[in-house]
């Protein structure tokens, strides 16, 4: 054995086999990619991005997201998309939107209708 | 209603959901992929809940024992669990294929119970569905991709069928009481369910390119349904009933 190897109560370290590491060998999945996981709480609403699970294909991408993202609380459905389906823009190109957050006149809270909507109410009795 | 019959009923249900739920359960952390560990941990929380909800009828309609005392502070020979549960998880194609065999036989089960005269087990199949269903998707699938996988997968899948076949029959094997409990519409008996099972399996296992052995050529492992047990019954009980044994009347 030898010095760098470690020996882990968790055979999936050992599976590495992490004292190849240092001959630029390292074991990879082959047979599994990534796949972004979206949880939708309740018919109707958004789906949200969740995290990632590892999986062949995607319907067992769907059956290790069911036990990995919903295990807890509500879930109405699961969707999941190969990662390499994702496309980003550079994340240097992040000052694209730096002044964005100043432009309070985007917010629809900035709108000052309540008043109108209520005048409006107390006019026509509603 | 014959409760002696109903008794036998759920306890061998019970029986089978704990100790499969706890087998299952010794995967947790050292399972093939993280997610997947996750997945099979919770299916196992899963069987241990549906041993709790069965041992609870018995113990708030049937005058039985509390669920604790009944899963921790029982002989070995007061279980009626089918040697299949019982066997340690060996390599996870065996805890795959048991899954697999046991978990399909689960689900036909409950649903033949979703008609029972006996109404909290009708409520109670009712509930478990959809727990179940996911059950028997991930079994499926897994059976599927391995079945397909290279040469060593569909052949480690193939002998790990075989050998847990036999102990998969003995899930069917009769109680004294089978005949009350078709004659009270309580349960339809486990030859009917048997028939279904074998109909539900073989096209799933002959899809993935595997066969399916010979129900007659199996040497059924019967026993478990009249407390006659495997070796590691034991074990497993040693285990599982250490800390309650050790003080039973403790409060947790």
């Amino acid at each position: 054995m030898s010095n760098n190897q470690i020996n882990s109560l968790d055979p999936r370290v050992n599976r590495l086999d992490l004292s190849r590491l240092k001959e630029g060998k390292v074991h990879t999945n082959t047979h599994l990619i990534t796949w972004e996981v979206f949880h939708l709480e309740k018919r109707g609403k958004q789906a949200v991005h969740v995290g990632v699970v590892h999986a062949p294909n995607p319907e067992m991408a769907l059956l290790m997201a069911k036990e990995t993202f919903g295990r807890r609380g509500k879930t109405a459905n699961l969707w999941v998309a190969k990662t390499s389906n994702v496309y980003t823009f550079n994340m240097q190109d992040e000052d694209m939107f730096e002044t964005t957050p100043e432009k309070t006149f985007r917010d629809p809270a900035a709108y000052r209708v309540r008043d109108r909507i209520e005048a409006y109410r107390e006019k026509h009795n509603l | 209603m014959n409760t002696t019959a109903l008794k036998e009923l759920l306890y061998k249900m019970a029986d089978d959901a704990l100790i499969i739920g706890h087998r299952n359960s010794e995967w947790t952390g050292i399972g093939p992929m993280l997610e997947e560990d996750l997945a099979f941990s919770s299916m196992a929380q899963d069987k241990i809940g549906h041993a709790l909800a069965l041992y609870k009828i018995l113990n708030e309609l049937l005058g039985e024992e509390s669920p604790d005392k009944i899963a921790f502070l029982r002989d070995e020979n007061k279980f009626k669990c089918c040697h299949l549960v019982e066997l340690p998880i060996g390599e996870y194609d065996f805890s795959l294929i048991r899954h697999f065999l046991f978990d399909h036989a689960e689900a036909i089960r409950y649903e033949m119970l979703s008609h029972s005269s006996f109404t909290p087990l009708a409520q109670l199949a009712k509930k478990v569905k959809g727990e179940i269903k996911y059950h028997t998707m991930h079994a499926d699938s897994f059976l599927k991709q391995l079945a397909k996988g290279n040469e060593e997968s569909k052949a480690r899948m193939q002998s790990a069928l075989n050998f847990a076949f036999p102990y998969a029959l003995g899930i069917f094997e009769k109680g004294d009481n089978e005949s009350e409990l078709i004659k009270e519409n309580i349960f339809a008996g486990e030859d009917e369910l048997k028939k279904q099972w074998l109909q539900k399996i073989r096209p799933i296992i002959e899809s993935a390119g595997l066969k399916l052995p010979k129900v007659e050529e199996s040497a059924i492992k019967y026993g478990g349904r009249k407390g006659f047990h495997t070796e590691h019954l034991k074990t497993l009980l040693d285990e599982m009933c250490e800390v309650t044994r050790l003080e039973p009347t403790a409060e947790w």
